[in-house]
């Protein structure tokens, strides 16, 4: 930009957020200052409780009721949004400030059909009304992507997919011609593809109409892709902020250093350091390095000793039919699917949301029969009528599941949650199973003084570490990892990978891993099964896979990660 | 949503048969057989035997049931075994009392409780909440009998401002087309008789209608008060709405989901609250009849009322089902 500075669309001077809780005031943003001009996209970028989604709502004057501005201005065109009364941020909203919110399956009222939610935000803001406003509503959905959008807006909510209630909201958000548009978190809860072609007609649409963008995300690589300017903020501060490249390429502070290194992309290796070393250092910075030597997987090998062996399964769902006497008809889940695990070594399984993967790991873990083919362990057949069989399964593998926070029993402390799986298998006495917890915690690194509290006291990255040392109770051969990173913020979700590396490499543990995320894939995994309805389209050892694909659809989920030019994670090595 | 009816009402057949066949043998099962229960421990053998066969105790079970089915099927529900009236015209006779009664309490119940949650959520944490949690609370702790006393006392006995009894003042001397004594009054123009009759139900449909009203308020509270931090709610700000009409569209509407539920919930209690209620007001309703039947073991009155509960409550719960799909749309692809 040359010449004389035009004035900011908007402008934060020293924001300050208090939120008053039980435990008195606790300041959620502190002196958060950036501009954004007319029409340039700008994207806040950090962790979860950073301050980022906190500050966006602050610009739109959605704060939780126990949250107020406490310090600073909010200029908006001049105007101090901040210092409004309710009533005149009310009517600000939807016109000159719009909204496309995080999560596309909770922001749609379930109750009303889809176009006419958009009716109701034109007719609201006076833009237009009755059939008129049918009218654009219609148009609207069309220009968001939204296929059939004539036929569709007589829909409700839970008839469209994610994807598409994701247009829906930005149909809505955009409904108005708003001059700045808040952006928080649009496609975090979509696949990779979805989440480019919807960001792809964001992008188009807000270039066309001039619209400027704040984009909150907590993904590096999609700011960097989407914005011109970055802010990042951590617990609270605007601790850099610059033009998206130059931050990418020169960070200053510390903590964008961090995120950069933590951050996965395809530029990233397979997490070598502790395997070489054998140490247990925890700290993301020094364990995240460049393997000069290639990782040497074991292939499938018919002599190889592998720990699981699938061969030909099939799921098949009954889906109920719809009438009172009409047949129910066959959903076909996994489709002929055949994989080994070499003993020692990660698989990964890769797929967007319905490509079959998590009923794979059902079946692994024998939550669910196969419909046909078998899977055996340790050359035994998994779900037999044999309950010894069974236990000893059981017991040799264990799952970590995504959801750190729903897969923790919320009324056991840390120590009986740990305890659990021992006292199921009366593993020993309470004496040795005390040392056995102890043991545990602490090679998830954990501190012993964490054991009497309760998971709602821990962060989420402890609460994981907590459900692996659960995992590791029994000594198991196989853990079936769901997702077990993809809720956690990146340098948390580094960490956690590099621990799972450490402790395959000490314990000699195989995994199954379960994730939509390729980047984090590729740091983890020796080889990788790449699913797409219900069939695998590709395996092999992750090299190949992710630098030669043979199938169109290997290469399309590959180019729909955001960033992947970028090279994140190298270059704070 | 027609097949959707016609499912539940396809459904109320196997139940219904189910609960003919308890009813059947609960008669049957009674100590000393159904005779001894009619005539008393005292009863002599001849008499019994009369009785047997007068009712045809006496034949297999199987026929016994089949004749009772049969006669069922063709609309007749037995004779009491005390006054030789017929069930059904006995019924029929009282029926209307306890509808206009329970219809009275379920409308407070509904046009109450809910505004009054809906008021303490949007009052959350402050005086008014409080008032209303803790008088709720006063509300389902006390029982129907004690709230129908005390009010018949307080309000009847003391003030006057009410009639203690009955359905209707004798000296109305009103007609009555359809049974329903409010109605007729509106019917025949007689204005004096429906609001005599309107008086008389004030005081029962209050006992009556308390408990109901107190949990409606507690869920509508509940129910608007997670509504109201609901995403939806958020991005419906965020698009602009404000004031009555997000209320209105997008609040009330979600919230109202759990409320249905639960006053379909309540017909039920509402009907065997009406025992009760009935008794001690005396007025002249099935529920009052059912308690007599009860004293006198009087079977065939017994199971006629208890088979007609069980069709009305499902007949209840499918229109609440029915309602569930009017509001929530997700439920209408099942």
């Amino acid at each position: 930009m040359t010449g004389v500075q035009p004035q900011p669309l908007l402008s934060l001077r020293d924001l300050e957020v208090t939120f008053t809780t039980e435990h008195g005031a606790m300041k959620a943003v502190r002196g958060a200052s950036f501009d954004v001009m007319a029409g340039e996209t700008v994207a806040i970028v950090g962790e979860s409780g950073s301050g980022k989604s906190t500050t966006a709502m602050a610009v739109i004057g959605l704060l939780a009721q126990n949250g107020r501005v406490s310090g600073g201005q909010i200029l908006f065109d001049g105007t101090d949004v901040a210092a409004l009364s309710g009533a005149g941020i009310a009517r600000m909203r939807g016109s000159d400030i719009g909204m496309v919110p995080q999560d596309p399956m909770s922001n749609l009222n379930p109750v009303m059909r889809v176009g006419t939610q958009i009716v109701e935000a034109l007719e609201d803001n006076g833009v237009a009304r009755g059939e008129a406003a049918r009218r654009r509503a219609v148009e609207l959905l069309e220009e968001a992507g939204l296929p059939d959008a004539a036929h569709r807006a007589s829909s409700y909510p839970h008839e469209f997919s994610g994807g598409m209630r994701q247009r829906a909201l930005i149909a809505m958000g955009l409904s108005c011609r708003p001059r700045l548009l808040i952006a928080d978190e649009p496609t975090s809860a979509l696949d990779v593809t979805v989440q480019r072609t919807i960001l792809d007609r964001l992008d188009v649409l807000t270039a066309e109409l001039g619209t400027a963008v704040l984009l909150i995300t907590h993904d590096l690589g999609l700011a960097a892709e989407r914005a011109s300017r970055i802010v990042v903020m951590y617990q609270g501060e605007v601790v850099e902020q610059g033009p998206a490249t130059q931050l990418l390429t020169d960070p200053q502070h510390e903590y964008t250093r961090r995120l950069l290194a933590a951050a996965p992309s395809l530029a990233s290796r397979r997490i070598q350091l502790a395997k070489q070393a054998g140490k247990t250092e925890a700290v993301a910075d020094d364990l995240l390095a460049v393997s000069a030597t290639p990782h040497d997987p074991a292939g499938p090998d018919a002599d190889a000793d592998n720990i699981i062996e699938v061969e030909s399964i099939t799921k098949v769902f009954k889906l109920r039919g719809r009438g009172l006497f009409s047949r129910s008809s066959d959903f076909t889940a996994v489709d002929d699917v055949s994989f080994v695990i070499p003993r020692g070594t990660t698989v990964a399984v890769v797929g967007e949301s319905g490509s079959g993967k998590s009923t794979v790991a059902r079946m692994m873990l024998d939550l669910i029969p196969a419909t046909s083919g078998t899977i055996r362990f340790n050359g035994e057949s998994v779900g037999g009528a044999d309950r010894a069989a069974e236990v000893r399964f059981r017991r040799k593998v264990q799952p970590i599941f995504q959801d750190p926070y729903a897969s923790l029993d919320p009324l056991y402390t840390i120590h009986r949650t740990i305890e659990e799986p021992l006292r199921a298998h009366d593993f020993g006495t309470a004496a040795e199973r005390r040392d056995r917890v102890h043991q545990l915690m602490e090679d998830v690194a954990l501190a012993p003084h964490l054991l009497r509290r309760y998971p709602a006291e821990l962060s989420g990255g402890q609460r994981q570490r907590v459900a692996i040392a659960r995992a590791l109770a029994l000594n198991p051969d196989l853990v079936v990892c769901d997702e077990a990173v993809s809720a956690l913020d990146v340098i948390v979700q580094s960490q956690i990978l590099h621990l799972l590396a450490d402790l395959q490499h000490r314990l000699g543990l195989s995994y199954l891993f379960i994730s939509h995320d390729l980047a984090v894939v590729r740091q983890i995994a020796d080889r990788v099964c790449v699913m797409e309805k219900g069939r695998i389209v590709e395996q092999g050892t992750v090299d190949d896979v992710f630098d030669r694909p043979q199938q169109q659809y290997t290469r399309a989920l590959l180019d729909a990660i955001p960033g992947r030019d970028l090279e994140l994670g190298l270059r704070a090595g | 949503m027609v097949r959707l009816i016609l499912q539940r009402l396809a459904l109320l057949i196997p139940t219904l048969l189910g609960l003919s066949i308890l009813l059947f043998l609960w008669v049957r099962a009674l100590p000393g057989g159904p005779a001894t229960a009619l005539l008393g421990e005292r009863a002599t053998p001849e008499a019994v035997e009369r009785i047997n066969a007068l009712y045809g105790f006496d034949r297999p079970l199987v026929e016994q049931y089949l004749t009772w089915m049969g006669q069922l099927l063709q609309g007749n529900f037995g004779a009491s075994t005390r006054t030789a009236v017929p069930v059904l015209d006995e019924f029929l006779q009282r029926f209307p009392a306890t509808i206009e009664l329970t219809l009275l309490a379920l409308l407070l119940a509904v046009g109450v409780g809910i505004p009054l949650g809906y008021v303490a959520a949007r009052h959350q944490g402050r005086f008014l909440d409080h008032t209303t949690v803790a008088a709720s609370l006063l509300g389902v702790t006390i029982p129907v009998f004690f709230l129908a006393f005390l009010l018949k006392y307080l309000f009847a006995v003391q003030l006057g401002w009410f009639p203690s009894t009955g359905r209707q003042s004798p000296s109305m001397l009103a007609t009555h087309p359809t049974g329903f004594y409010v109605l007729d009054g509106l019917l025949t123009r007689e204005w004096d008789a429906a609001w005599d009759a309107l008086r008389h139900l004030v005081l029962p449909a209050v006992a009556l209608g308390s408990i109901p009203l107190a949990i409606i308020a507690r869920i509508t509270r509940a129910s608007v008060i997670e509504v109201q931090n609901a995403d939806y709610v958020r991005t419906a700000r965020a698009k602009g709405l404000r004031g009555p009409r997000l209320r209105r569209r997008v609040v009330l509407r979600n919230a109202m989901l759990p409320v249905a539920t639960t006053i379909g919930l309540q017909v039920g209690l509402l009907l065997s609250g009406a025992v009760l209620t009935e008794t001690v007001f005396s007025f002249n309703g099935i529920g009052s009849f059912l308690a007599n039947a009860v004293f006198n073991l009087d079977y065939a009155v017994l199971q006629g009322f208890i088979l007609f509960i069980a069709v009305v409550y499902a007949l209840v719960n499918l229109a609440v089902d029915v309602s569930y799909g009017l509001i929530d749309p997700r439920m209408r692809v099942r």
